[in-house]
């Protein structure tokens, strides 16, 4: 399944924050977004999943998801987003409980997607009493139990200290490349998105445009080589100049409520 | 750095350091420590403060009888079975009462917080009415509902309504949106969303606020009772006081502490085990 997305524009009042957003995610692809604070990521991603409307522009899936599919279209949010009143097991299990499956059905694919993320054996926590890096690694066994076809990622690992960020990105990584999901991931840490991303959508500051598409064209798994670390440093270089200056000037503004 | 360990003495130099100053310590108070036992001795030595003034004469029994003749008087109207009496009319009436208003209250609520239109007609005739003491209407409603039961509990009940009706609505305005949006992104059909997002979400505010309407109920039952009832501790206050039985009207002074402590303690494990995730 891919994700076609057509000339997306959208204002917060008399603010225009996204103007005329197009690209297509490809099976399996992932996508970076990255870009200074306040470029309208987060309302990009928002977009993409239908979770906010879009002044003008279209987003579309093109071909069908896979069979087992529940929910082609899944987030995994910067705050994990998890219910504290249930446990980890429950909070896994929250989007099959309206899913016409048997119990038994659901049963198993809860236990399958915790024994993936490594959570089998903090089932019956409560979120409060995970670390960060768990939390989000619960976030993650929620969006894998519904099967999605394109994971739709808000800086997922800003809110973990770098030491969990570290841990997770491999984590991540291990995942897509069993899985080969696609994905939308929206950061602001250009190594993130260097380290994990096939292409990397740099749009410039409010209001949000394309500014480059930067295709990444070193696999993966090779990134830690000392030859793809060269060749990637220059990259990152290159796109830090690209959004150095907007940074600059949105680490200058005063906020506007 | 494998020298950490085994730093000489002597580099530190001590005692050949004449302008060597320690830092003074200032970082101590401001700390709540546990004093157990404190409370105990406390409460003993008011009573005993109380009970020896009374016994010496410095005080006049008909005006505050001594700690020992109200534990008595207590004891007494327990014996006598009346005590029973008056504090299953109360009982009975504040059950009925805050129940009522509770529930109906949490349904107003709900409507408000979840459904603007609801909001938009039910915010301001909530501000309008909230403010009013609603002993006041007592009268009003005996008029309309006699002067039996029925009168009392609608009175209690709608002491409890109006702030029920705020605090849930305002609990369910602090459930985290994106708790609401992640609900959405998973497909969970609005009924889902409600009911497992935003009503767990609002509990707490929920108990919270049975604090407050216990209290006030306590509050308007004693007035009611006191306006007009043939049973029940407010009652059976007002009547003493008039015969001037202060014993026992201290004594049901004494039940009512006992009867706020005890819902106190309800609600504390109710919320204990209702909210073991936080």
């Amino acid at each position: 399944m891919e994700l076609v997305v057509d000339r997306i524009c959208h204002r917060f009042g008399g603010l225009t924050v996204l103007e005329d957003i197009s690209f297509t995610v490809a099976e399996g692809e992932i996508l970076a977004v990255i870009g200074p604070s306040g470029c309208g990521k987060s309302t990009l991603l928002s977009i993409l999943g239908g979770i906010l409307e879009p002044e003008s522009g279209k987003v579309y899936t093109n071909g069908a998801p896979p069979a087992a599919s529940l929910n082609p279209l899944t987030y995994i949010f910067q705050d994990f987003s998890l219910l504290p009143w249930r446990t980890v097991e429950a909070n896994v299990m929250l989007p099959l409980e309206h899913h016409a499956l048997s119990a038994s059905d659901k049963r198993a694919r809860v236990d399958d997607v915790l024994a993936r993320t490594g959570l089998s054996d903090f089932k019956t926590a409560f979120p409060k009493q995970l670390s960060g890096g768990m939390r989000q690694r619960v976030g993650i066994a929620r969006a894998l139990a519904v099967n999605p076809a394109i994971l739709l990622m808000d800086e997922p690992l800003s809110a973990l200290d770098a030491q969990t960020r570290e841990l997770l990105m491999e984590d991540f990584l291990d995942l897509w490349l069993r899985e080969r999901m696609g994905a939308v991931y929206v950061t602001h840490n250009l190594s993130e998105a260097l380290y994990l991303a096939d292409r990397v959508c740099v749009l410039s500051r409010r209001p949000g445009r394309i500014r480059e598409m930067v295709s990444i064209d070193i696999p993966q798994p090779q990134r830690k080589e000392p030859w793809a670390q060269t060749r990637l440093a220059e990259l990152q270089d290159a796109m830090w100049k690209l959004i150095k200056g907007e940074a600059q000037e949105a680490e200058r503004e005063m906020s506007h409520g | 750095m494998a020298d950490i360990h085994a730093l000489p003495q002597s580099t530190l130099g001590l005692p050949d350091r004449p302008k060597l100053a320690a830092i003074p310590f200032r970082g101590g108070g401001f700390t709540v420590r546990s004093h157990k036992g404190a409370g105990i001795i406390g409460f003993v030595v008011i009573l005993g403060l109380w009970e020896i003034s009374v016994r010496a004469g410095w005080i006049s029994p008909v005006l505050l009888p001594a700690a020992s003749d109200v534990l008595l008087a207590l004891w007494n109207l327990a014996a006598s079975g009346e005590l029973w009496r008056h504090l299953q009319a109360s009982l009975a009436r504040f059950a009925m009462g805050w129940s009522l208003g509770t529930a109906a209250g949490v349904l107003v609520g709900f409507c408000i917080g979840v459904w603007s239109l609801a909001r938009g007609i039910g915010l301001p005739l909530v501000s309008a009415l909230f403010p009013v003491p609603k002993i006041a209407l007592l009268p009003l409603f005996i008029l309309w509902l006699g002067i039996g039961e029925a009168s009392k509990v609608a009175t209690l009940a709608l002491g409890c309504f109006f702030t029920t009706v705020i605090a849930t609505f305002s609990a369910i305005d602090a459930v985290p949106r994106n708790l609401i949006r992640m609900g959405q992104s998973f497909n969970m059909p609005p009924h889902a969303v409600l009911t497992k997002v935003v009503l767990p979400g609002a509990l707490p505010g929920i108990l919270a606020c049975f604090r407050i309407t216990t209290s006030i109920c306590l509050i308007i039952l004693v007035s009611a009772e006191m306006i007009g009832a043939e049973y029940g501790i407010g009652s059976l206050i007002i009547l003493t006081g008039n015969l001037m039985q202060t014993d026992q009207l201290l004594a049901g002074v004494v039940v009512l502490s006992i009867l706020g402590l005890c819902i106190g303690y309800t609600l504390t494990r109710l919320e204990r085990w209702l909210l073991r995730w936080r």
